[in-house]
């Protein structure tokens, strides 16, 4: 596909957004950079999808800037989102594929054959001419997956994509992510479970009520937290 | 047209009459819906997404006007088609072109408010995943009408239903004349009006069966193309 | 999946283009309901059009319709049985000539078990005033047609002003003959009727013929060309050579060939001798 500027270092500049006169994220400073998957945590309401929906650019802030390798407003070509309830296009599976793929630029007389390799690294390719809003909540977490990795993108951001699936449709999808993280592709994840932070995780963000409290590498935030919020999450306790 | 043959008699018998008068019914109502389609999909599309101050009225407009009685819409395309009207110079008061006219009038607003609606609905539903994939305006309209295909059949078959029901409009600007503008609807009322009441009733369920059928073979295309493509 | 819908729909659109094209010689004829209903065109048109080529479209309407029809300029020949208002019409420059056609006759009808004592009779105007008196069910036309300008002067006639007399017993429907002898049918009322409609009408019940043959009761059809001076667009030739046929002797003796039942319907009496 044709080659675009990087999106990243992906970076937040005292950036809040306000909704009515609710704080959802309050004056963040954060700085994305290539490299191992950034997990992003925190209790339900701190903000985890407001935050993955800003860094996409399908928000914008009430104040600060936000800028992805050193632009403010621009197409997010090299960028994706995977929503943690994906919408299916009332299509079949291969077609939302394609429909990925057509959207990214990818050529005509390449899709075909693309979209059988998406499919087949998610796992999908016997359900390739299936209605894709029969498919089961995995599979079509999976297929919400391949319509993003259709992109290239440099950096994937997902919504707690495992949340409402059962371990091996949750093992299945943190194997395509950590290949993809692997061939280079930026990952930065909200997620619930502190066993998938462990197996996924670079450095962990972690958020409580709109703010950042603590950042640190994935062994360090789980084993030796710094702040008493951290502590207490880690240790299962709720985090007001 | 016999008075004391049955309809079905008539049917049978291949009556060439009879199969003037549902050709000229068919062709008359499709013709209206096609080009309620053509106007409706794209106005319906554009109400969806649109926003623009005065919008709500035009929407609660639309949408009253799925009621608009045949007669009204006819006696007004009768005053503007007829020759002391401002489209007088036309000359197609009483013809096959004016019952289209006043027709695709009448079912325009169903096409379209229906559209308006599924479109909507849709938009809320795919509208995020549309613009993360950096879909601009006109694919997200194609998108959505494509996807929306199914209901949007379903405001066409209304529409046809609605054209090929109704007895008003087609009676007032197409005269009911013998052999170019009698319709089934008006050739049932002019029988009922003879007296002719099993034959007007026939000719009413030749009707009926006539508009099951198509929405029968509507029916089958969909689920044809659903096992296809989902 | 809309292609094939779509591509019936233009075929339609074409074929109504065609349609509308090969109209090459024809005529709009603005007549009354009741006499559409009575068949009398079925039979005489088919004459006209083989003689001359010319398609006679007729588009049929309450009298006071027809004759607006005609002062819009949207039909080309006027042909109704309201004597007055046709006059009226000649006088206001909208036709250019009128012609005595033809004549049938009314007859009053009326259920079996007749209510009011008037069967067999053939005075119109005792029969009227006992209806009246009796306050028996009655339907009128209320449309300003012929017959419902007949049936007001037949109660003119009968020294009854119907403005004031009526009540729940008469009943004005607003609709054309058809469906005034369905109304009556229903409720076994009596009603005034022509009698090419109720020789082909098929829903009788209980009806009968109940007063005919009183000279009151005869109705004039007269037939008139719009004035080509209001508008241009009239077919003036091709409509002066219809009516020409219907008041030659051809066309009379086709009027008057016209029957139901063996009984001859309309009576032609067109002036022979023109100027």
């Amino acid at each position: 596909m044709r080659a675009a500027p990087s999106d990243l270092p992906l970076v937040l500049d005292g950036v809040s957004i306000a909704v009515g006169g609710t704080t959802i994220l309050d004056r963040l400073n954060l700085t994305i950079m290539p490299g191992a998957p950034t997990l992003i945590v925190g209790p339900n309401g701190s903000g985890k999808t407001s935050l993955l929906r800003l860094c996409m650019g399908l928000a914008a802030p009430s104040k600060g800037t936000v800028s992805w390798g050193g632009r403010t407003h621009l197409p997010q070509t090299r960028r994706a989102i995977v929503f943690q309830k994906p919408v299916m296009l009332r299509r079949s599976a291969a077609a939302n594929v394609a429909y990925g793929l057509a959207q990214a630029g990818c050529p005509r007389a390449l899709r075909a054959r693309r979209t059988e390799e998406l499919l087949d690294r998610v796992g999908l390719l016997a359900l390739a001419s299936r209605p894709a809003r029969r498919l089961s909540g995995g599979e079509q977490q999976r297929l919400a997956l391949a319509r993003a990795l259709a992109r290239e993108p440099e950096i994937l951001l997902l919504d707690e994509p495992t949340a409402s699936l059962d371990p091996a449709a949750t093992r299945f999808v943190e194997e395509i992510i950590l290949a993809a993280a692997q061939s280079g592709t930026k990952i930065v994840m909200a997620s619930h479970d502190l066993g998938q932070v462990r197996r996924l995780a670079g450095d962990v963000l972690f958020l409580v009520r709109g703010h950042v409290c603590e950042r640190a590498d994935a062994a360090d935030f789980l084993d030796r937290p710094a702040t008493p919020e951290a502590a207490a999450f880690v240790q299962g306790e709720l985090v007001i | 047209m016999s008075e004391t043959v049955s309809a079905w008699q008539l049917i049978a018998s291949g009556d060439a009459t009879l199969f003037s008068i549902v050709r000229l019914s068919l062709s008359v109502s499709l013709a209206a819906a096609t080009i309620a389609v053509i106007v409706g999909l794209p106005l319906g599309a554009f109400l969806a997404l649109a926003r623009f101050p005065g919008r709500s009225a035009i929407v609660v407009v639309l949408n009253g006007f799925m009621g608009l009685p045949p007669v009204v819409v006819g006696l007004t395309v009768y005053l503007l088609l007829s020759r002391s009207g401002p489209l007088g110079e036309l000359g197609l008061l009483f013809t096959p072109a004016a019952m289209v006219i006043a027709q695709s009038l009448l079912v325009l607003p169903i096409i379209a408010a229906l559209t308006r609606q599924t479109i909507e609905d849709l938009w809320l539903e795919y509208r995020e995943e549309l613009t993360a994939m950096g879909v601009g305006p006109a694919g997200q309209v194609a998108t959505l009408l494509w996807d929306g295909r199914f209901s949007l059949v379903t405001a066409l078959l209304a529409g046809f239903g609605r054209a090929a029901a109704e007895v008003g409009t087609v009676m007032i600007v197409g005269g009911n004349i013998d052999g170019f503008t009698r319709t089934m609807t008006t050739t049932i009322a002019l029988e009922t009006s003879k007296g002719n009441l099993p034959l007007a009733m026939g000719l009413g369920l030749v009707l009926i069966v006539l508009i099951l059928l198509i929405n029968a073979a509507a029916w089958g295309v969909r689920l044809w193309s659903e096992r296809r493509a989902g | 999946m809309l292609p094939r819908p779509m591509f019936s729909a233009l075929a339609a659109l074409f074929m109504l283009a065609g349609v509308a094209a090969a109209q090459d010689q024809s005529i709009v004829v603005a007549s009354t309901t009741s006499t559409q209903d009575s068949g009398l065109f079925d039979h005489i048109l088919p004459l006209f059009e083989e003689k001359t080529g010319i398609e006679v479209k007729v588009i049929a309407q309450g009298t006071g319709q027809a004759l607006d029809t005609g002062r819009r300029g949207d039909a080309d020949v006027v042909f109704v049985h309201a004597r007055e208002q046709e006059e009226k019409f000649i006088e206001e420059g909208f036709g250019v000539r009128r012609f005595d056609v033809m004549y049938n006759d009314f007859v009053l009808i009326g259920p079996k078990s007749d209510p009011a004592g008037i069967g067999g009779s053939g005075d119109i105007a005792a029969a009227l005033v006992a209806i009246q008196s009796r306050q028996a069910p009655f339907i009128s036309r209320g449309d300003k047609s012929g017959t419902h300008s007949a049936e007001l002067k037949l109660w003119e006639a009968a020294s009854v002003d119907i403005e004031t007399a009526k009540g729940q017993w008469y009943k004005e429907i607003g609709q054309g003959m058809g469906a005034a002898l369905n109304t009556a049918s229903a409720m076994n009322a009596y009603v005034l009727s022509d009698r090419g409609t109720w020789l082909s009408f098929r829903n009788r019940g209980d009806l009968d013929i109940m007063v005919e043959g009183d000279r009151r009761l005869f109705n004039q059809y007269g037939v008139m060309l719009v004035n080509p001076e209001k508008h241009p667009s009239v077919q003036a030739e091709d409509g002066q050579r219809f009516i020409e046929w219907l008041i030659s002797p051809e066309g009379q003796k086709a009027i008057a060939e016209y029957k139901i039942g063996g009984q001859q319907l309309f009576f032609p009496n067109a002036e022979q001798d023109r100027s």
